[in-house]
């Protein structure tokens, strides 16, 4: 609770009281589930709960806070991708520009986003309160032995079909819901599409040209000419 | 044996024999059930949704909506573009409303970068997002009318279209995938003359309004077909994620241009957000065709006062999108449509959740179709409004 209090904005100007009253409720309701939380005051919520609060954490929404919408349950794999960041390019010019060795982009640190995480893999989902028009974004680490999370479908009957699509897009299952089927892939098909390991064979077969509409022009390392393009950009 | 005895075994035994030819109707009735494949070529699935229905002679005791058929892997693909380039692909969502897919993306990226869209790009946004939801709902009641077997305002439906459509073409360049809206704006100003064109247009939709309702409402066939049919309560509607008109109808007051205005124009004009309390196809097909004439309303109201300006804010050529989190969600024709986006500070995005309107809103189709009749099925999908590319991304 303590890290959750330090987590809050560093008192920048403009203040949220909405979403910080949010916050310490939903820290009231769900006490040592939360792992962590970030708040962008006008613009939303994050809140990182522990895997097995997952569950809970939906019912808090529902029951407690009123959140009788469901808006979505999704994954992100926070690896970065073992084929260069833009994929298309043969090697990682982000990396390459800061002189680190291309082969080590496998070894990449993993950099959560908001609200943090220890896990490669996390599931996050929203719900809104239609009364009161606001909304939460929960979090998640899922526990790399286990790939699993409790299920939503009982607080949230909609979360059925994204569990699927999150199961068959990074292989990841929730306890509890016990039907799994391929949502939108065929029935045999293997491996996870939505993991970033997994490689996008027509990009990797034939550079996309469309890549060349982001090549640098010249001279726009120069600030001021940077600028000047911006501006001819406007008015194309 | 008196006779009046002798009736009464006779009559007992009439009895038995019809229970228990009754029990042996049922007993056959309950035993066979049937599987009714729907599509997933069928004219009520907008696409290719394919619905597996378990009846028991006419009543649907389950339903199983299988996609899938049209999956595009967008998210994978957003991965792989730069921002500039999603809303190519995010134009083709729901492709009805191919304006309105760009416009929360954009917003989600503007908010990542700290741009704003100068007030006459919001401007011409939303009047765009609006004739987007114009094309969108009209065809959806002509096609609702057309599923229920009135043939003539679908035809309708698609000559009026053409009216808005011509006026999308106008600015865009597209009739279908405008690819208009731009990080920090717009691609373009509006060409001369195009808000007196404009007018003329929202003239004709609003009789489109009046011309669908005099076809359609209070005719006894479709009151029959809509009225108590697929009722579907506020709080299951919510559970299920279902948004709207289809929300709208069942008496959820929450529309999110009301609601969450932010880089739109709807809170400069004056309009007003329907509700229907039944919840059932009728109310869900009233609700369209009010948002339709709001729509109208709204338009008409933002043509009027345009102001004048920049269309685009400064922005790099080369967009970088600092590191960060941000999800929009808007309110699309058919629902609320939102883009969870993940910024690392590259050109492309880090990931892109798409949610999308009509994925939720057929998620409640397996609780809504169980025990109505086969014939309901149709005006329950109908009413229920759904693109297929808007489920299968």
């Amino acid at each position: 609770m303590a890290d959750t209090a330090t987590e809050e904005p560093d008192a920048p100007p403009p203040s949220d009281d909405l979403r910080e009253a949010l916050l310490a409720d939903f820290v009231g309701h769900l006490g040592d589930g939360i792992a962590d939380s970030h708040l962008k005051p006008g613009d939303d919520l994050w809140i990182r709960v522990n895997p097995d609060a997952w569950g809970a954490a939906a019912e808090t929404l529902r029951h407690k806070m009123g959140c009788q919408f469901f808006d979505f349950v999704s994954a992100i794999d926070w690896m970065p991708s073992p084929y260069g960041r833009e994929m298309d390019a043969e090697v990682d010019t982000i990396l390459a520009a800061a002189n680190v060795e291309v082969e080590a982009a496998e070894a990449a640190p993993i950099v959560q986003g908001y609200a943090g995480g220890e896990t490669r893999f996390q599931v996050f989902g929203r719900a809104i309160n239609v009364v009161d028009k606001w909304g939460i974004t929960i979090k998640a680490d899922v526990p790399e032995d286990t790939l699993s999370v409790p299920t939503w479908i009982n607080t949230y009957p909609g979360a059925a079909w994204h569990e699927r699509e999150v199961h068959e897009m990074f292989g990841v299952s929730f306890d509890g819901n016990v039907d799994m089927r391929k949502l939108y892939l065929p029935t045999d098909f293997e491996g996870y599409p939505m993991r970033k390991d997994f490689p996008l064979l027509a990009r990797r077969v034939k550079p996309w040209p469309g890549i060349v509409d982001v090549e640098g022009m010249p001279g726009d390392d120069d600030e001021e000419e940077a600028a000047e393009s911006a501006t001819e950009g406007a008015s194309e | 044996m008196s006779l009046t005895s002798n009736t009464g075994e006779r009559e007992q035994l009439a009895y038995i024999a019809a229970k228990a030819a009754d029990s042996r109707v049922n007993v056959e009735i309950e035993t066979e059930g049937m599987t009714l494949n729907i599509g997933p070529q069928h004219p009520a699935t907008h696409g290719t949704l394919r619905i597996i229905a378990k009846l028991d002679g006419e009543q649907v005791i389950s339903a199983d909506p299988v996609m899938g058929y049209m999956h595009r892997g967008y998210e994978k693909l957003t991965e792989v573009r730069t921002y500039p380039q999603v809303t190519t692909l995010v134009n083709r969502i729901d492709w009805l409303g191919s304006f309105a897919n760009e416009v929360p993306f954009i917003l989600a990226a503007e908010k990542l970068m700290e741009v704003e869209a100068p007030p006459r790009a919001k401007w011409i946004r939303t009047i765009l997002f609006e004739m987007s939801r114009i094309s969108n709902n009209l065809l959806g009641l002509g096609d609702m009318a057309a599923q229920l077997g009135a043939v003539t305002p679908v035809f309708y439906a698609f000559r009026d279209r053409e009216y808005v459509l011509n006026q999308v073409e106008a600015v865009t360049g597209g009739r279908f995938h405008p690819n208009f809206d731009r990080i920090g704006g717009l691609k373009d100003d509006l060409p001369a003359g195009w808000i007196e064109s404009s007018k003329d247009a929202m003239v004709k939709m609003a009789a489109a309004c009046d011309e669908l309702e005099t076809l359609v409402m209070g005719n006894e066939i479709f009151m029959a077909r809509t009225r108590g049919i697929g009722i579907i309560p506020a709080e299951v509607g919510l559970e299920y994620g279902l948004s709207g008109a289809n929300i709208r109808a069942s008496g959820v007051d929450w529309d999110l241009r009301r609601d969450a205005p932010d880089g739109m124009a709807y809170d400069e004009v004056d309009w007003k957000v329907w509700t229907h309390p039944d919840g059932d196809s009728f109310a869900r097909f009233w609700v369209r065709l009010q948002e339709m004439r709001e729509g109208v309303k709204i338009v008409n109201q933002l043509l009027d006062s345009i102001p004048s300006g920049p269309v685009m804010a400064k922005v790099p050529r080369i967009i970088k999108v600092p590191e960060g989190e941000a999800y929009v969600e808007t309110e699309n024709p058919l629902g609320v449509m939102g883009y969870y986006v993940v910024s690392q500070g590259d050109l492309v995005p880090f990931r892109v959740k798409i949610r999308s309107a009509s994925f939720n809103n057929v998620a409640v189709v397996p609780w809504v179709l169980k025990g109505v009749y086969v014939p309901d099925i149709i005006s329950i999908l109908a009413s229920l409004y759904f693109i297929l590319g808007d489920i299968d991304r």
